[in-house]
Parts: structure tokens; sequence; C-alpha cells
């Protein structure tokens, strides 16, 4: 089919293709920052430290290779393996009332019930406030002599015992509830924008067809939610691993070194005790745990997408 | 319940006439007790703070002052000491201020650029740069920290307030630019090539045509770095001196100091003073923040 | 002189290649249609002429000027979307002199083209608001606006009415082609409505699978189509295909031997083939004198529409269907006698698809 009057040749060919490299320069130049930052920091910085992980710096950064020592210096050290301790449980347990307590208010609140804006402000209003904020507060309200305890006690439960910031067993639910404090009101409101965003046809269908509320919300609201869900849990994932304000400001890692975490030793140990090869060790260990989480995570989320 | 019954009771119907049906009592009871879980600290710090000592040592936390007193208020933010220095909160405050200006603005101005870069000017290898960056929200900060050290010692920087701006800058930098890539992805490509067809350049659309419509977006990420920035604790003491500590640290600092008697009226009113920025924030602007959370967070 | 030229054009997005070696000349002053179903390339193929794709290999000229890697703006185009494209925050007056002000043109210049596009367009009262208090065929007079004061020489419109509702649509459609007399600048339209096509067209490319099937004016494509696609895919309802063996005068279809002598053969008028037959081509009562095919058939269905009547049956052993006059008296099971004029058949070779 002919669809030109002369022959299709190339007629002239002045206007050479430019090259790639300068095509819309500018906005390469203005993505200079980014490219900076995922090259120097993201990528630079993570391999700095896990390379001076097998050194044996102390005070300043040497190249002075020794092997695997710090990491079995430091999986022989207590107090390390009492931070990951901590830090899974206090992870396992945030998680799960997060999610729980998270979803469960936004499903109230979406009830279509009164005062709805005032219940939202209350629970959002503590994500505002910095965990060392947070941390004041709880060590104050959980003070054994002048708080919660005394109060109770003082009512006629003379027995009553509570006291997490003084009791190494329990002194990481008392982070916990300093923790959820803080951040559930977040995730609730993420859960509540992806019930919103639920077509109102649902609703409709699901009551024709006589499922009760609450399976409604098991079996089609909440599959439906799946990367509302998956915001959240990275969301709380990426706040657990940081945990470390909150420690400090509440328990400074006590009684004794019962509340103490990973982040916290790290810091120490670079920044205080001048063992930077322990903490380049104990941070590299950190990533690696991130690593080990992320890795099925991403494959089922990205992986699993080329089949669909 | 017969089916028709639940279709007229449904719970996504008008509202029941019934005020006290046994739904409504355990709705509102679940609330109701969780917004005092909720608003029980805030209540505790106020009322604490506005107590003197001895009724404190006294009393009952939850009690409401029976004398009410500032003077907790005056001495936290002029007088208390944090082991350095007695001049109270003030000086952390207005470090504090002199971060979070230049902080906010130059994070959200580079990131709200690669939002837009990422979004309409795609080159190769930019998808690279953008996974780097969000696979860095999961490197714990930990990791990078002690580098970034060494660079800003190289750059003149360690120590002052602008190796902390920059600090601020790069680990805001993922979240916000997803935002706003999310943000300016959902910009039609219609308008962009329109007003490329205009004459518009890589800046021209950038000004003239993005930030504006992005109004909403950038009162979200000012939101969120301001109170992320102000509350910010681990980089403010690993990379400022003393002398500019940045309030949180101040506040640990007062509070958690081991010398001298305990003053918990003085620490709450310190406590409530430091969460006052971002809480007056939030209280201002809580509708547009659950509005943004529900356009940038959940979209992505 | 060519408005626009594109020589062995390709474009590919990583391995999907959208266009390929695709050759176009537009004549000044043409309005050319691009049409073709979703998907084809048709934006693509716009988007490459304005300059927002880079294309793979190839050339474009526009006015003969080699603009193949020339920015948007500078090639003397001016584009209309599909969503209109207006900026929100601007006002009407603020989104026809954006381009303008882009080009650093004086203020008075800049006003007296933003005047006159809008009166040209009849917008002038709107001029101080913004899109968003407009109604959908106002926003897209804007957007036409948008391409006018910059005085270009092509426009580019890339399915300008698809969010328009019915009525809008015809209208509007009336107003581009006024624009085009008035103006007489060259026009390259993008569309899937055949009806805007045939309508708007000096001359239509029909694309399927990022090449152009046929280009020609309405009439052609319509009466002559240059192969089976363009056949099948031009016309409502759509040709009936016959599928059977030509030789020497006569085409044998599902037992039936069918006389077609006045049928103006281009290729061999041999082997198997497909005769293709408009619904509207197929003559009944005093029509039917002197036709060379006539057969009886039972109606099987029929679809009343108004002005005429869809009337569907089985002809050679294979579905049929024809039009008849909307007064017409015919119900389901009558047989009637109907009738071919070859002249206004078409036949395509089986194999190649292309007309014989
Ligand atoms: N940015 C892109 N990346 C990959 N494929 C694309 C892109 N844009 C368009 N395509 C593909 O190219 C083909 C042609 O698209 P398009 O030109 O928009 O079709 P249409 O004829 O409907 O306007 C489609 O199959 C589409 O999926
Ligand atoms: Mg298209």
């Amino acid at each position: 089919m002919r669809t030109t009057d002369t022959p299709p040749a190339l007629r002239e060919d002045s206007s050479r293709p430019p090259n790639p490299l300068f095509r819309n320069l500018t906005a390469k130049l203005a993505s200079l920052p980014m490219v900076l930052t995922a090259l120097v920091v993201f990528v630079g910085c993570t391999g700095w430290t896990i390379v001076h992980s097998f050194t044996g710096s102390k005070l300043l950064p040497k190249l002075k290779w020794v092997g695997f020592d710090q990491y079995e210096k430091l999986w022989n050290t207590r107090r390390w393996l009492v931070s990951i301790e901590n830090l899974a449980l206090y992870g396992i347990f945030s998680l799960c009332f997060t999610l729980v307590i998270g979803f469960t208010l936004a499903a109230l609140l979406d009830r279509k019930i009164r005062f709805e804006a005032a219940f939202r402000t209350i629970f959002l209003y503590p994500f505002a406030l910095s965990f060392i904020v947070t941390g004041l507060v709880w060590q104050w309200i959980l003070n054994p002599d002048l708080g919660i305890q005394s109060v109770v006690r003082s009512m006629g439960f003379t027995s009553f015992e509570f006291d997490p910031l003084y009791n190494a067993s329990i002194v990481i639910y008392g982070l916990l509830i300093a923790g959820l404090w803080q951040g559930t009101g977040f995730v609730m409101v993420i859960m509540l924008a992806g019930l919103r965003g639920i077509d109102e046809d649902v609703w409709k269908a699901a009551r024709v067809d006589g499922i009760p509320v609450w399976k409604t919300y098991v079996r089609v609201i909440i599959p439906m939610m799946r990367p509302v869900f998956i915001t959240a849990l990275v969301v709380i994932t990426s706040g657990i691993i940081k945990v470390y304000d909150l420690v400090v400001a509440m328990t400074a890692g006590g009684p004794g070194i019962a509340s103490e975490v990973p982040a916290k030793y790290v810091y120490d140990r670079m920044f205080s005790s001048q063992n930077l090869g322990q903490g380049f060790a104990a941070s590299t260990m950190m990533l690696l745990a991130v690593v080990v989480v992320l890795i099925p995570w991403a494959y089922l989320e990205f992986g699993g997408k080329k089949h669909d | 319940m017969t089916d028709a019954a639940r279709l007229l009771d449904g719970p996504r119907g008008p509202k029941p006439t019934r005020r006290l049906s046994r739904r409504n009592i355990i709705l509102y009871g679940t609330l109701s007790v969780m917004a005092l879980y909720y608003a029980l600290p805030l209540y505790v710090m106020v009322v604490t703070s506005l107590k003197g000592m001895p009724e404190i040592r006294m009393g009952n936390i939850f009690a409401p002052p029976v004398e009410i007193t500032f003077e907790p208020w005056v001495k936290a933010w002029s007088e208390a000491c944090t082991g350095i220095n007695c001049d109270g909160l003030s000086r952390g405050f207005w470090n504090s201020v002199q971060i979070l200006v230049p902080s906010v603005i130059l994070s959200i101005a580079v990131a709200s650029v690669n939002g837009y870069a990422l979004s309409k000017w795609r080159f190769p290898g930019s998808e690279v740069f953008f996974t780097i960056l969000m696979i860095g929200v999961f490197i714990p900060y930990q990791v990078m920290i002690y580098p970034i050290v060494i660079l800003l010692r190289e750059l003149g920087l360690y120590g002052s307030l602008w190796g902390l701006v920059l600090v601020h800058t790069i680990f805001g930098m993922p979240l916000l630019t997803l935002l706003f890539r999310n943000y300016f992805t959902s910009v039609p490509d219609e308008l962009f090539k329109a007003a490329r067809v205009d004459g518009a350049g890589f800046w021209g659309i950038y000004f003239r045509i993005m930030l504006p419509m992005a109004l909403p977006i950038l009162v979200v990420a000012m939101i969120l770095q301001v109170t992320g920035i102000w509350n910010d604790f681990l980089f403010g003491v690993i990379y400022t001196k003393p002398e500019i500590y940045p309030m949180t640290v101040q506040l640990n600092n007062i509070v958690n100091s081991v010398q001298g008697v305990k003053e918990y009226n003085v620490n709450m009113a310190a406590t409530l003073l430091t969460g006052l920025v971002p809480l007056t924030i939030y209280f201002i602007s809580g509708k547009l923040f659950v509005r943004g959370i529900a356009a940038g967070a959940v979209k992505g | 002189m060519h408005s626009v030229s594109i020589r062995s054009l390709d474009l590919h997005f990583g391995a999907v290649k959208v266009l390929q070696n695709l050759d176009l000349d537009i004549h000044d002053g043409e309005f050319l249609v691009l049409l073709g179903s979703s998907g084809c390339g048709k934006s693509t193929l716009l988007n490459c002429i304005a300059g927002l794709l880079d294309v793979t290999d190839g050339q474009i000229f526009i006015k003969d000027r080699n603009v193949t890697w020339m920015e948007p703006s500078e090639r003397g185009i001016g584009m209309v979307f599909q969503s209109y494209a207006l900026y929100p925050q601007m006002t009407v007056e603020g989104n026809l002199s954006f381009g303008l002000k882009n080009a650093r043109m004086p203020r008075a210049e800049i006003d007296e083209r933003v005047a006159r596009a809008a009166r040209i367009l009849q917008i002038e009262p709107l001029l101080k608001r913004k899109p968003g208090a407009l109604s959908g065929g106002q926003r897209q007079r804007v957007a036409i606006g948008r391409a006018l004061v910059r005085d270009v020489d092509v426009f580019l419109f890339d399915e300008p009415l698809s969010n328009l509702d019915a009525k809008l649509r015809a209208d509007l459609r009336v107003e581009i082609k006024r624009l085009h007399q008035k103006l007489s600048n060259t026009m390259i339209y993008v569309t899937h409505d055949q009806v805007e096509a045939m309508t708007l067209a000096d001359r239509i490319a029909i694309m399927k699978g990022g090449q152009i099937m046929q280009l020609a004016t309405p009439a052609e494509i319509y009466n002559r189509p240059g192969n089976k696609y363009v056949a099948d895919f031009i016309g409502s309802p759509s040709m009936n295909f016959l599928e059977g063996d030509l030789s020497d005068g006569h085409f044998t279809t599902g037992g039936e031997n069918l006389d077609i002598t006045g049928y103006p053969f281009e290729g061999p008028a041999t082997g198997a083939a497909t005769l293709g037959v408009r619904p509207e081509h197929v003559a009944t009562g005093h029509d039917l004198q002197g036709l060379p095919i006539q057969a009886e058939v039972a109606v099987e269905l029929v679809e009343p529409m108004g002005s005429d009547t869809l009337v569907w049956t089985t002809f050679a052993g294979q579905s049929f269907r024809f039009r008849m006059d909307g007064q017409a008296e015919v119900r389901e099971r009558d047989t009637i006698r109907i009738g071919i004029d070859p002249a206004k058949a078409s036949f395509f070779d089986k194999a190649s698809e292309l007309r014989l």
C-alpha cells in the first residue's frame, strides 16, 4: 500500500540522533542529588560499614583485617544476645498488636459512628509526639512509687504489682505499651483510608447475600485490603528496627541490660566505648536481619507478579 | 435475625433509631475505653506540670491539681539543667527551629524534583536509582551513620547545623520522593505533554504546572517533615555538638540527668513543651494529614 | 510541498515494536484521519510527530524540515488531547497564553492572539474562568484554542471528542470541520470512530498493528477497500463475507454459482477468494432489475432501526445481512428476493486478503 508520494527513501539526514547521554540533560542534572544519595549513601556507606566490620577498628576505622572475629565476639556478648531477644519479642508483639488494634479501631470508626473525627484525633495525636516524649511520659505513668501502681494500690488493691520499668522480666512490655500508644493511630489511619477506598457496592452485595458483618470483614474486606496491610506492615517493621529513642528515654537500657536493643548497642559501641569494629559488625547484623525478613516478602510481592 | 431484618438495620444503613442497642453499647464502649488509653498520657502530662512537687509526692497522678502553678513551666523553659548548662529548654527550642526550617525546605525541594523527574522525565537508569532509594528505606540507619560522620567531616560540616540539615534531607528523601512520585504519576501525562508542546521545559513545567497542582501533597510532606525532624533524636545526638543540640536531645538530658532531686512537674512541663510544636501542627491540620495518608501511603 | 512526511519510522517500547517501518506523506492543508482500533499505535504515531516520544529509527519532516530530534515546541505543531489537558490552576486566558509566554512573545501580541482565538471559538465569555468551571465541550474548545493561538502549521488531535457525549460530539465535529475550512492548515486527527473519520477526513489512514493498511479518501475506502481488514473495519453494520472460488467470471460459494460480470478486477480473477458485500448494497424489490446475482432467502431476524431495517438471513449457506427501507414490512420466516450488483462488491484474495 503506497502511503508516500515520493519513494520512501530518506531524503536528507541532516539531523542525527543526539548523544543519548545529553538527551533531557536538565532532568538528569536535577536528579543528581537523588543519584548521589542512592549511590554514595545507601550503597556506598552501607558497603563501607560492611567492609569495615571485618576489621579490628577501635577508635578509628582501619583496614586491619580480622576476618569474622568481630562477629564471633558479638555473638559471645551477653548484652548483644539480650538486645536481639528484646528486639524479636518487641517486634513480634508490636507487629501483631499494631495490626490488630489499628484495624479494629479503623473498622469501628468506619461503622458510621458519631464523633468519628473526635475519636480519630484522640487515637492519632500520639503519633505526632517523639519517642523521647513518649518514653518520658510513660516513664512517669509507670513510676512505681507515684504512678499507676501506687494509684491502684491506694484504691485498696495493696498487693497490685505493675512496675515494668524496674522489673527486668517485664520491662519489654512497658516499652510495648508506650510504643503501641505512639504508633497504632497511624496504622489505624492507613487502614481507615483503605476501608474508605472499598466500593460501597461490596457491602451492598454482601448484605444482599446475607453475609454477617464480621464474615464480610474476614472473607471479603481484609483480602481486598492486601496492599493496605502491606503498606502498614512496611511502616511498622521499619519503625521496629529503628527502635532506639524510646529505650533511651524510657529505660536507658535498664534495669541492668534488660531492655537493651541492637540499635543502642551499635550506638554505644561506635560513639561511647570506642569499639568501632563491634559497632560495624552489630549494625551489619541488623542489616542482615532486615534482609532475611524482607527477601521472602519481596519475592512474594514482586516475584509473583510476573505470573499474572 | 432473619435476612430481611439484617438488611434493615445493616451496618451501612441509616443510623438505628434505638440509641442503646447492643451494637452501639459495644461499639461506643470499645471506642471510649481505647480513647481513654490514648488520651490519658496527655492528661497526666498537663496535670502533673501544673502541680507543685509536694502535691505530686502526696497524691494521685490522675488527680487534677489542687493548686495550679506555672512555676514548673517557667523552670523548664529557662532554668532546667541538662548536666552541661542550666538555661532550660529555650536553647534547644531555638536550635530545633534553626535546624527545622532549612531541613524542611531543602528536603521537600529535592524530593519533589526527584518525584517529578521520576514520574515525567524517566531516563535510562532512573528507575534503578529509585529502587535503591526505596531499598534504602529498609536499611537500618545504624549501618550508615558512621561513614556519614566521615563524609561530613570531609565536607567540613560535621557537628554543624548544615551537616544535620543535609542528613535530614538524605534520610527524608526516600519517603518524600515516593510521595511526590506517586502524586505526580497521577497527574495525567497528557497535561505534561500539552505543556511540552507549549514550549515549557523541565523547570518551566515543574514550577508553572506541577508545583501549583501539588499543593495538597506539599502540605502533607511539610507536616511529615516538620514532625519528623522536630522529633528526631538520633541524628541530633550524632551529628551536632552540645551547643546546637535539638530540643529532643536537651529534653532527654534534662529529664534523665542523674544529678539532683527529680522534679517530675518540671519534667512533664518540659516534655509537653517539646511536644507542643508537632501537637499544634496535628491539631490544626489533622484532617489534611489524614487525607494525605490516603493519597500517598495507601496508593503506593 | 508536503506538510508532514514520515520516513521508515520505527518505535519500540523495549521489546514491543509499536510502529514498524512506517512511511506517510501528508499534504499541505490536508485533513488526515488516523483510524484504527484501540492499541494499534495511532497515539504513538501522533506523539512521534509531536516530538513527545523519541523515535527508535527513521525521520520525520514537517514543512520539509527534518524535525526528528527537535523539541515539540520547535516543530510548529499544536496538539489537542482526549482529556483536554487544560492547566487546572490557570484561567482559560492563562491556558491560551501559556505557550506564547514561553515563546517570550510581547504582551500586546499575546492579548491580540488570545482575543482572536477566543472569538473564533466563541469562548470570549469564559476567558476569566478556571477549567474546573467549564463543561466538557467548552474545555475542548479551550484546548483547541491553545493550539490555535500558537499559529501552528499542523494541528494534531488525539481523540478529541471521545470524552464528550453523543450530541456534543456531533456538534463539535462540525465545528472542527468549519475550523479546518477557515484556517486551512494541516490537521492530523486520531480517532477510533469511523463516523468521525468519514465525515472529517480528506484522506483516512487505517492502521493496524502499527502499520498503515490503507491510505485513501473516505469514498475510496468505503467503496474500494484495499484489503479485507479495512473492508470489515469500515461500515456499520459491517460487510458480509462469503468464502468461495473464482474462475472465469464466476464465483462459487456454498453450492451457489454466482455470475460476477461487471466486477472491475485489478488482480487475478481466479483462485480461492472472499466476496464482500455491504448490507446496504443488497437490492430488493424494484432495484433487483437486471442484477446478475439474485436469490430467494428466508428472513431469520429483523432489526428495525427507524430509518432502515436490518434483516438477518442465510445466503449460500453463510450468515448474511442486508439493509431495507425503514418502512418495509418484513417479518421473521418471510421469504424475500435479494440481488447483488458485482460492481459494488469487493473480492479479496483468500491468502493475502488483498483486494482483487
Ligand atoms: N509507554 C508505553 N510503554 C509500553 N507500551 C506502550 C506504551 N505506550 C503505548 N504502548 C503500547 O503501544 C501500543 C499502541 O498504543 P497507542 O498508540 O496508545 O494505541 P492507540 O492506537 O489506541 O492510540 C499499545 O499496544 C500500547 O500497549
Ligand atoms: Mg490512543
